[in-house]
């Protein structure tokens, strides 16, 4: 029952990614909220369920946007991998795990994209996604992720009360 | 006559006499002297009392006007989000007057104004979001414009919503027909949001400024819309095809509200391509 925050959270990152985030640009690029806030709730150390929320952001992204479903769906259970990973490894520095899990998964996001939309035809330059598109979207990305980390943080501790978890 | 109202009478006339001097000005120096000691009495007394008054009744005036301020602050705030809601209202309604003088102008064609409330969440792509879908007779493959120009095609639709592709997208490419050049070229767009031209002849001369329209090749989009004008040409010997930077005749940051042509159908060519 606990995941059900999952749902209007989600959408409500869905809504603003695509209505305001969108519009912030940095050169072509901009942040990544659904990857952020996927990536900082399972940091969080009392959540089991991020595979859910994964599949979850996934099914939302790929029904708004014209990115091929297999892209949004690998990339954010990638991850969701690499958030979970980095939890056990570097759990004693919480912002430091964010930084890398915005930084590697925005990566592997961007590097998937230009490579399924390469292979579909679209005619992309490297130099071009990677100055304009991915330098820009991992400087923004790594700029929301103290925020969006303390507000994931405050609703793990709602939604998982320590004493439930103890 | 009685002693009682003989002193009477003595007094009034005494007091008569001297009203009397007074007034002829008999009495001047020592009635200025009588006169000036009342009236700082009276102003040390009048401003005792005044003190006394404010220390009484200011906490209650404190509170009144806080709560007046507080209402006048309210009245602000509100009038405040009337203006910028009637500031939103005039936009929309020059947006939309200029959109009906378009499609007056063009009467050959039926649109369907829709408001842009998305955009792609990835910046890989250049897509927007409008409110309608099938609902309102929206199909795939059709053309989507403003006054100003060409905006893009439908790409998908669901019941009340619908992805266009904008002629910025990496993926897009528009036939388009040179005017002053009558010559036909390719339009391309890229991740920067920039358009570019390309498949232009080695031997067609363009120059900047040259405007360019659909030409309605390949049935994706109908003939004679506008898209933009030249601006710079890049024209190199050894290349087989010229190419040219555009700048497109709608702002594809401010949009707002588009329309979606209804009446026209893309032709589907694949069966035709060997």
């Amino acid at each position: 029952m606990r995941n059900i925050v999952a749902f209007p959270l989600l959408l409500l990152a869905v809504i603003l990614q695509s209505s305001i985030v969108s519009q912030v640009k940095l050169l072509a690029g901009y942040a990544d909220l659904p990857l952020l806030l996927l990536g900082a709730w399972t940091l969080q150390n009392r959540v089991r369920s991020a595979w859910h929320w994964a599949a979850l952001g996934s099914v939302m992204i790929a029904y708004v946007s014209a990115m091929p479903w297999p892209v949004v769906v690998i990339g954010y259970f990638a991850v969701v991998y690499v958030a979970q990973s980095l939890r056990q490894r570097v759990w004693q520095a919480p912002l430091l795990a964010m930084f890398s899990v915005a930084f590697i998964g925005t990566l592997v996001f961007h590097f998937l994209s230009f490579a399924v939309l390469r292979i579909l035809g679209t005619p992309f330059e490297v130099a071009d996604v990677v100055g304009l598109i991915t330098l820009p979207g991992l400087l923004l990305n790594m700029l929301f992720s103290i925020p969006v980390y303390a507000f994931m943080r405050e609703l793990s501790r709602w939604v998982y009360p320590a004493e439930e978890y103890e | 006559m009685n002693s009682r109202s003989l002193q009477t009478t003595i007094v009034f006339l005494v007091i008569g006499g001297i009203l009397a001097l007074a007034l002829g000005g008999f009495f001047g120096s020592a009635s200025r002297q009588f006169s000036s000691v009342l009236i700082e009495l009276q102003t040390w007394i009048s401003s005792r009392y005044l003190g006394i008054q404010d220390f009484i009744t200011a906490p209650r005036d404190i509170v009144s006007l806080r709560a007046r301020n507080d209402e006048l602050e309210s009245q602000v705030s509100q009038l405040q989000a009337q203006v910028i809601e009637l500031q939103q209202r005039v936009s929309e309604t020059e947006i939309l007057a200029a959109l009906v003088d378009f499609s007056r102008s063009n009467p050959e064609s039926t649109y369907k104004a829709a408001a842009v409330i998305g955009r792609d969440p990835s910046p890989f792509l250049h897509y927007i979001i409008i409110n309608r879908g099938s609902n309102d007779d929206i199909r795939r493959g059709m053309p989507v414009v403003t006054n100003q120009g060409l905006v893009g095609r439908v790409d998908s639709v669901i019941a009340d919503a619908a992805r266009v592709q904008l002629i910025t997208d990496p993926a897009s490419s528009i036939n388009v027909y040179l005017q002053n050049a009558e010559t036909d070229a390719v339009l391309l767009g890229s991740v920067t949001g920039d358009v570019s031209l390309d498949m232009i002849s080695q031997d067609v001369s363009i120059e900047p400024g040259d405007l360019m329209l659909t030409s309605g090749l390949g049935g994706g989009y109908p003939s004679d819309l506008i898209i933009g004008q030249v601006v710079t040409m890049r024209n190199l010997e050894f290349e087989l095809f010229q190419q040219a930077t555009v700048q497109p005749a709608v702002d594809f940051t401010r949009l707002q509200i588009v329309l979606v042509i209804t009446n026209f159908r893309p032709v589907d060519i694949t069966p035709l391509v060997p």
